[in-house]
């Protein structure tokens, strides 16, 4: 136990046993306001952005579009619909590399005039900059004197293409949907950004707590849940204050502060930190009546079912000594990686890993042409020196690994059975309730690559397991 | 991607292809805790033995300094025959070797001749570490097999301890019912070439434990346990023969034990329960092995006994996952 641990023992701080303190490298991008990006060129909407199943695209080739219009759907129950991010024109359907390495089919659409309805007055210019921000985010979101049913909330959530934003890219709608078996008690706001350099979901907290607080609103409303509680770590002191003042006037919303810890924005650590609860192993928060939905995604929320809008922009961290001016950047779902690394300066020539997400969990781009998705919370440039790693040696034994795990596992034995195939060791340790958070290869003095040989275990009983 | 168009074309394109790709493409975690490698790990070690190998050169002089090379060169050539034997690259700096010849050498009486201590050092590596497969794979301390090795073949040797230059015993306080507390805690007493002097272990080891090279829990067990059993001596043998709790702690391989042998993170439990309970094991079994064994020193084969409980120790200590372990399906 660290003394930074011991501290919090006295504190009104919430937290949970073990996990890890990497360096924050926040204030490469925490400082500035969220800079907007403007229109590109061309975006590519991939069709499967979401856990589930993908989608099918519902326009045609030279399709003029609006921003919104929905150019795929599907009839799943567990997927969410695409929507047009820029006014233009589709092109045919093309496959496309996701920044997490999955392949995907996508729409590509040509920037142009929006569409004009016969007869009606040419639609006005898209917005640009500050505009843009205050369309998507400004004016006022206070819930109408009767607010809407949780089924119409539903409807409008699913209908916008909501996913959690935070990484996951579950469907929102299903998340939300009540469980009579299961009743919600909680609803958990996910404000902590316990990775490393990422600062998207800070400034939007602190540029845009109204809607984020709205959506939580209607989130609980949607799930039945009497409670919310909007989790933010001690290290964004402004972004508690932001958040408190925009719920000062709702008695059944509370800020809790966490100590700053990673991996405090992991579900299950954020339910054992605030609400004292463990997710049983294999099961979902809502076992234990509790509903986690990221902060981005409930500003989302508030957009959705208060302005009829859907997911069509998000906040990206550009971020990382890879990249010559780190920022928080609004754009279009869809737009390539790399123009958000031309808006950033371009890569310093030291750069050496363009990571999607943060650099505990993040994904390495082969290429940069990938397109923003949905989920995608940052992009992290990491130079050579950075990834440098010391020399492999053999696991020591040292026990380390078995202090940092978040879930209390045993990392090296989970491992060492996953390296040798013997699937049988690997679940006695619980391999599938590993979260894949890292903590374990960051801390081992022997660099064993831990969490690679973690997951790829799972994957293969995974595999094994749909074969069946 | 970059547009620094400040260099010619070609020079870009020699120093890319000379870079090898630009990005990398694999999996996360993507950085490390930088500050702490195994090579950090045992760097630390062989610096908290640095005031025990001066103490024993301060003692025993040149017969210190006899032991100690034959010990450190005898196992790091075993190292270098069996790395070589199962072509795996071989690695000096790895320092396993060093502490393993260095632990062994403070473990042996001195005056030991020498070909005895290069046996003990060639078996610690070769039974102790290598047929296991290597640094990280062995279930005994290394140093403990080299020396429990040697107990079997050279009793005798084994168990006559020369004093240090200029002092006057002949026998290790352990067998002789006791030497001062001020002479334990100086190290002016007969015994191994490293378990003389007390301040000097306890310096070094404090080191060892800051910079977390080792667990305090395996220190802390195993000084607890001798001291929870040790005031049983006071019945169990009559008053010449028997030691204070004090004595007990500061006397035979019990500092040295504490700080530098319970301490390897390797033959020792993965879990923190587990090494409170190795720790105390360690302790509690020494001191009933020196007040019923016939033997005046237990710590050895506490710590070999111990070490072949670890695998258990880390199954029964294994934590329960947060919700639970994973239903069977
Ligand atoms: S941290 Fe690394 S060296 Fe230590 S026990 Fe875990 S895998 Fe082994
Ligand atoms: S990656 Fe898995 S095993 Fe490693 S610390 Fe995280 S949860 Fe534990």
């Amino acid at each position: 136990m660290s003394l930074a641990d011991l501290l919090v023992r006295f504190s009104d701080r919430k937290t949970f046993a073990r996990g890890i303190h990497p360096p924050g490298n926040k204030a490469l991008s925490a400082g500035g306001a969220i800079e907007v990006l403007p229109t590109p060129a061309n975006v590519v909407i991939p069709l499967h952005q979401h856990t589930g199943t993908p989608c099918e695209a519902a326009v045609k080739p030279r399709a003029a579009l609006n921003i919104g219009d929905v150019v795929g759907r599907s009839k799943a129950a567990v997927s969410a619909d695409v929507h047009a991010s820029i006014a233009g024109s589709a092109s045919a359907v093309t496959a496309v590399t996701l920044p997490n390495g999955r392949r995907s089919l996508a729409v590509p659409i040509k920037a142009g005039a929006p569409k004009a309805e016969p007869g009606a007055e040419p639609a006005p210019a898209p917005l640009e900059g500050r505009a843009l921000f205050d369309d998507l985010f400004g004016g006022d979101w206070s819930l109408p004197a009767t607010p809407p049913e949780p089924a119409a909330i539903l409807e409008a959530i699913k209908s916008a293409g909501l996913v959690g934003q935070g990484g996951a890219a579950f469907p929102t709608h299903i998340k939300l949907t009540p469980n009579p078996a299961k009743p919600v008690s909680a609803v958990l706001l996910n404000g902590c950004e316990c990775e490393p350099f990422l600062t998207a979901d800070h400034r939007l907290m602190i540029e845009a707590p109204e809607p984020i607080a709205a959506g939580l609103r209607l989130a609980m409303r949607a799930c039945g849940a009497s409670r919310g509680v909007i989790a933010i770590e001690d290290n964004k002191p402004d972004a508690v204050d932001a958040m408190r003042r925009a719920a000062a006037a709702c008695p059944d919303i509370d800020v809790a502060v966490c100590q700053t810890k990673y991996p405090m924005g992991g579900e299950r650590q954020l339910i054992v930190a605030v609400l004292g609860k463990e997710v049983p192993t294999g099961g979902l928060p809502l076992d234990v009546g509790v509903v986690v939905v990221n902060v981005a995604t409930s500003a989302a929320i508030a957009r959705a079912v208060l302005r009829g809008r859907p997911l069509t922009h998000r906040v990206v961290t550009v971020t990382g000594r890879g990249i010559v001016r780190p920022a928080n950047v609004l754009a279009p779902i869809g737009v390539a990686i790399s123009e958000l690394l031309k808006h950033c300066g371009g890569l310093t020539t030291d750069a050496r890993r363009v990571v999607a997400g943060g650099p505990m969990m993040g994904f390495t781009l082969a290429d940069v042409e990938a397109p923003v998705t949905k989920g995608t919370s940052g992009i992290t440039v990491l130079t050579a020196a950075e990834v440098e790693s010391a020399e492999q040696t053999t696991c020591v034994r040292c026990g380390r690994c078995v202090d940092a795990c978040p879930l209390h596992l045993v990392p090296t034995k989970i491992a060492q059975a996953s390296k040798f195939g013997d699937w049988e060791l690997a679940r006695r340790y619980d391999i599938m309730a590993c979260c894949e958070c890292g903590c374990c290869a960051y801390v081992c003095p022997a660099r064993v690559p831990l969490a690679q040989h973690i997951r790829a275990g799972k994957a293969r009983i995974m595999r094994d397991a749909r074969r069946k | 991607m970059s547009d620094q168009p400040t260099t010619p074309a070609e020079a870009l394109l020699a120093a890319d292809a000379a870079a090898g790709p630009l990005l990398e493409t694999t999996t996360g975690p993507h950085l490390w805790e930088r500050a702490f490698t195994t090579r950090r790990m045992m760097i630390d070690v062989l610096i908290g033995l640095l005031p025990v190998t001066a103490a024993a050169v301060w003692f025993f002089r040149a017969a210190a300094v006899c032991q100690i090379v034959t010990c450190v060169v005898a196992a790091l050539a075993a190292e270098y025959v069996f790395t070589f034997a199962r072509r795996k690259p071989f690695s000096l700096l790895d320092g396993s070797g060093l502490i393993t010849g260095l632990i062994l050498a403070f473990s042996l009486p001195p005056g030991l001749p020498p070909y005895m201590s290069a046996i003990g050092a060639i078996v610690a590596v070769a039974l102790g570490k290598m047929i296991f497969g290597g640094l990280g794979y062995n279930i005994f301390n290394p140093a403990m097999v080299g020396r429990a090795f040697l107990m079997a073949c050279f009793t005798a040797e084994m168990t006559t301890w020369a004093a240090p230059v200029g002092a006057t015993t002949g026998a290790t306080p352990l067998a002789a019912g006791g030497a001062s507390l001020l002479k334990l805690f100086e190290g002016n007493v007969a015994g191994s070439l490293g378990e003389t002097s007390a301040a000097m272990i306890i310096l070094g080891g404090l080191w060892l434990l800051l910079r977390k090279a080792g667990d305090w829990r395996l220190t802390a067990g195993m000084l607890i346990g001798v001291a929870l059993v040790a005031p049983v001596d006071h019945w169990a043998r009559e008053s010449g023969h028997s030691l204070t709790v004090l004595q007990h702690l500061l006397s035979g391989a019990v500092l040295l034990g504490a700080f530098f042998i319970v301490t390897d993170p390797v033959s020792s439990p993965l879990t923190k329960p587990g090494r409170w309970i190795f720790g105390l094991g360690v302790g509690m079994l020494t001191v009933v092995i020196r007040i019923f064994g016939n033997n005046p020193e237990g710590v050895m084969f506490a710590v070999l006994v111990m070490n072949a409980m670890t695998p258990l120790l880390n199954r029964w200590t294994q934590p329960r996952p947060v919700g639970g372990h994973a239903k069977k399906e």
